[in-house]
């Protein structure tokens, strides 16, 4: 994709230029005041603005100039492409963005790969005592394989979006900014349509709220599921006090919950993109996304079925699908459409 | 031919804003409704899918508009485009409705939004739609087909049966037959028609783009035309604006306008200036240039700046032609070098000293020069040089039929009894001369919801 960038950059001017002549979608999101406000457009700007686009595919259902109009206007997917390609640009090494991104086969076979691991470890590692899962994984086993697994590619992501923010200027982060982007990712403004009607994903050109709900019970299931674990971790550290735990304590009063929003969310976000028209995105990506999103889906899944198992037989072995799913998700981290919250994110913060 | 002839209570023929407003009233009435949209699905809509706004009376803040805008102060500033070409009691009634029907369009899924940047001097006058027109054209089709209005893709009407002097049902161009117990005809003017408009403009008419919809040719019109219904408006008139001669032969929009022109010097074909590029400010302007370049020889017109001209004015959508002397750019653009060098030579002797400044009238004219440049008079001597060429931009045209306060059609014997019009097919009762932003869709939303409920109430 990388030989195809100045091409893509070119398709970007020229239709932002087609934008900025008519101005209509002005109110759908923060895209379009931002590029009407911009001086000139550089392959910089493009580049930001195509990550701060949510592709809630608005000004394309919108605009006189959509194909088969000879002006073939299609900003939400032009972006997508643009954005696309930053993600595999600074990642590192790039070549396993290109494949993970594109191809949900290999997103399937790094989680089966994880669930070969960790039964691997739990034949090979079992303990000779321990409660619940750490009778079949020590405690200490499990943080020497998920501590680096966590930590290596968070700290590769760190890297990528700080030659990120250095290519899009991204200037110093002020209050101003702060208040706008948590405001932005709290309420997931940028898939409000501009007037809560919402966006226009699953049903063409009628406006609609699904995906910004899932997307929503997506985020802070996720957000929820990932306090479970730190609040374990400090519980385990910091008082001593192990798992397993029961229904009534921290751990588990964020991660039940999180679990079940994270299977919502990630399950409705599937039907909703076998509803959505694919060339309104990356088609190229189309498997991998779709991959990424089963991926969250199976760890929340797997999660909540280990729970639910707890005392019965079939617990080491959803133990072990579980954990690998979790080992897949953190290990491909940098390399997958998880990038894009980091990415976004950075680009609400960015200069405006 | 043995079709199968489908009974509806109200056809209501053109798929643009009018028509759906029709349809959605007439429906709502309870009536068995049909649209027929002679355009494919993605291109319905007919020209209000390149509109952005509505003009609307208010009293006090309403929507996304602010202060107040009333009846008297709407009703001059149309008389100021039409010089008095207009229909009275029509406009004014227009204009008093328009304040409940912005209501009415939210509740039909119409959004709005802020006024666009660079046009906060619409901000108190004119809504617009989030999205522009064509969103408030989906939104409308939403709101048909959830009321369970049949909507006819590809259907061009190309007779409407009249005989005994009310209606009975349409023919389609594959030869199906709809009848109807009324109609309303909602099917726009006739400037995609370039026969028509070479018929009433000249020959050059050959060389005008049209700014919107390939689908509004006047079939209907006509057709109605021609069985006795009566017209108003100026049949050789259109509204015609200088636009960006690269534009595409129809459906350019919004994007092709060309704002460089108070900046400029504009010479024709022949390398001469023909008319005050700063006679006022572009907005009062780019109407009279579509008809001064149609009047050239072959409909086309270049306007010339240099380096100091950039970013004084939106940018166009097609990059200029760039050179580095006045004769490249007139090679490039296909002009004589020698014609042009001595215009710019002629102009730039004619200029004189004083403070330049965009965007009001600075003043600053030529000094004995035929024809002046009456305001932003500055040298044009430094590279690079920039072209961009000028074609008559067609937006509608005039000719339409006379309607009643109650939308209905005038007969050559008084009133068709079922018949009803909206939009632009009867806006040159109302707009007889000139533009007023906004306006279009107010009287199509206004009359189309009259003539919606005229032809439902008629039809039940």
């Amino acid at each position: 994709m990388l030989d195809n960038t100045p091409n893509l950059q070119d398709e970007a001017a020229r239709q932002f230029q087609i934008c900025n002549s008519c101005r209509y979608c002005e109110g759908y999101c923060d895209v379009f005041p931002q590029l009407f406000a911009l001086p000139e457009m550089t392959e910089a700007s493009a580049t930001h603005l195509a990550n701060l686009c949510h592709n809630c595919r608005g000004c394309y259902y919108a605009c006189q100039y959509s194909p088969p109009h000879e002006f073939d206007l299609n900003l939400p997917a032009v972006l997508a492409e643009l954005r696309q390609d930053t993600w595999e640009r600074h990642a590192r090494p790039q070549a396993l963005a290109r494949v993970f991104h594109s191809h949900g086969v290999a997103v399937v076979a790094a989680m089966t790969a994880g669930f070969a691991f960790v039964f691997f470890l739990m034949a090979t590692l079992r303990p000779e005592s321990g409660d619940g899962f750490y009778a079949y994984l020590s405690h200490n086993a499990m943080v020497a394989i998920f501590a680096p697994a966590f930590v290596v590619p968070l700290a590769g992501l760190a890297y990528s979006l700080r030659s990120y923010w250095r290519e899009i200027g991204g200037g110093r982060i002020t209050w101003a900014n702060l208040r706008h982007m948590s405001g932005s990712v709290a309420r997931m403004k940028n898939l409000s349509g501009g007037a809560g009607q919402g966006c226009n994903f699953e049903q063409g050109t009628r406006y609609s709220n699904a995906r910004r709900y899932a997307h929503q019970a997506t985020l802070w299931g996720f957000v929820m599921c990932f306090a479970a674990t730190s609040v374990a971790t400090l519980l385990h550290y910091g008082l001593g006090w192990e798992a397993p735990y029961p229904f009534w304590s921290p751990p588990k009063l964020l991660g039940v919950p999180g679990g079940i929003l994270l299977c919502l969310g990630t399950g409705a976000l599937t039907w909703l993109k076998l509803r959505a028209d694919p060339e309104l995105g990356a088609a190229r990506v189309w498997g991998g996304e779709m991959a990424f999103v089963l991926l969250l889906f199976t760890v929340s899944a797997t999660g909540l079925a280990l729970y639910a198992a707890t005392g019965t037989t079939a617990m080491p072995a959803l133990l072990a699908l579980h954990l690998g799913a979790v080992f897949a998700f953190f290990v491909l981290t940098p390399y997958t459409k998880m990038v894009h919250g980091f990415y976004r994110t950075a680009a609400l913060l960015a200069r405006r | 031919m043995g079709a199968t002839m489908l009974q509806y209570d109200v056809v209501v023929v053109g798929g643009g804003n009018a028509a759906l407003c029709a349809a959605i009233e007439a429906a709502e009435a309870g009536a068995r409704v049909i649209v027929l949209e002679s355009a494919p699905e993605h291109m319905r809509g007919g020209n209000s899918r390149h509109t952005r706004n509505f003009r609307c009376m208010h009293h006090g803040p309403l929507s996304v508009l602010t202060d107040t805008y009333g009846e008297d102060e709407y009703y001059d500033d149309l008389l100021r485009v039409t010089k008095g070409q207009t229909d009275p009691t029509l406009a004014r009634l227009t204009i008093r409705q328009s304040e409940a029907c912005l209501p009415w369009m939210e509740q039909h899924g119409v959004i709005f939004q802020g006024s666009l940047s660079g046009t906060l001097s619409l901000d108190r006058t004119n809504a617009f739609f989030l999205g522009g027109g064509k969103a408030l054209v989906n939104a409308y089709y939403a709101c048909a087909e959830d009321l369970d209005v049949t909507i006819r893709y590809n259907a061009e009407v190309l007779h409407v049966d009249l005989s005994d002097g009310r209606f009975h049902g349409v023919t389609l161009a594959d030869g199906e037959q709809i009848e109807g117990r009324a109609v309303v005809l909602a099917s726009g003017g006739f400037q995609a028609d370039l026969d028509w408009l070479a018929r009433a403009w000249g020959p050059g008419a050959e060389n005008f783009l049209i700014r919107g919809t390939p689908y509004n040719r006047g079939v209907v019109l006509r057709d109605v035309l021609d069985q006795g219904a009566q017209s108003v408006g100026d049949p050789t008139q259109c509204h015609c604006v200088a636009i960006d001669g690269r534009a595409p032969k129809f459906d350019g929009g919004i994007v092709t306008r060309l704002d460089c022109v108070p900046y400029a010097l504009v010479v024709n074909r022949d390398g001469a200036r023909f008319y005050d590029e700063g006679e006022d400010v572009w907005p009062k302007r780019y109407a009279i240039w579509g008809r001064l370049v149609a009047a050239q020889p072959d409909q086309i017109a270049y306007a010339i700046t240099d380096q100091k001209a950039q970013g004084l004015f939106m940018p166009p959508v097609f990059t200029p032609i760039k050179a580095d002397t006045l004769g490249g750019l007139a090679q490039a653009l296909g002009l004589s070098g020698d014609a042009l060098e001595k215009t710019v030579a002629r102009y730039n002797a004619a200029c004189q000293n004083g403070n330049f400044t965009p965007g009001v009238l600075d003043g600053l004219a030529t000094n004995g020069l035929e024809p002046p440049k009456t305001n932003w008079a500055r040298t044009l001597d430094t590279p690079p040089y920039y072209g961009y060429m000028l074609r008559p931009g067609v937006t509608f045209t005039y000719l339409g039929l006379k309607v009643s306060e109650r939308a209905q059609v005038q007969g050559t014997h008084g009133p068709l009894p079922n018949v009803w019009a909206a939009g632009e097919v009867m806006a040159g009762s109302i707009l007889g001369q000139g533009y007023l932003a906004g306006f279009g869709m107010t009287i199509g939303t206004v009359f189309g919801r009259i003539a919606g409920q005229e032809a439902a109430s008629h039809a039940g």
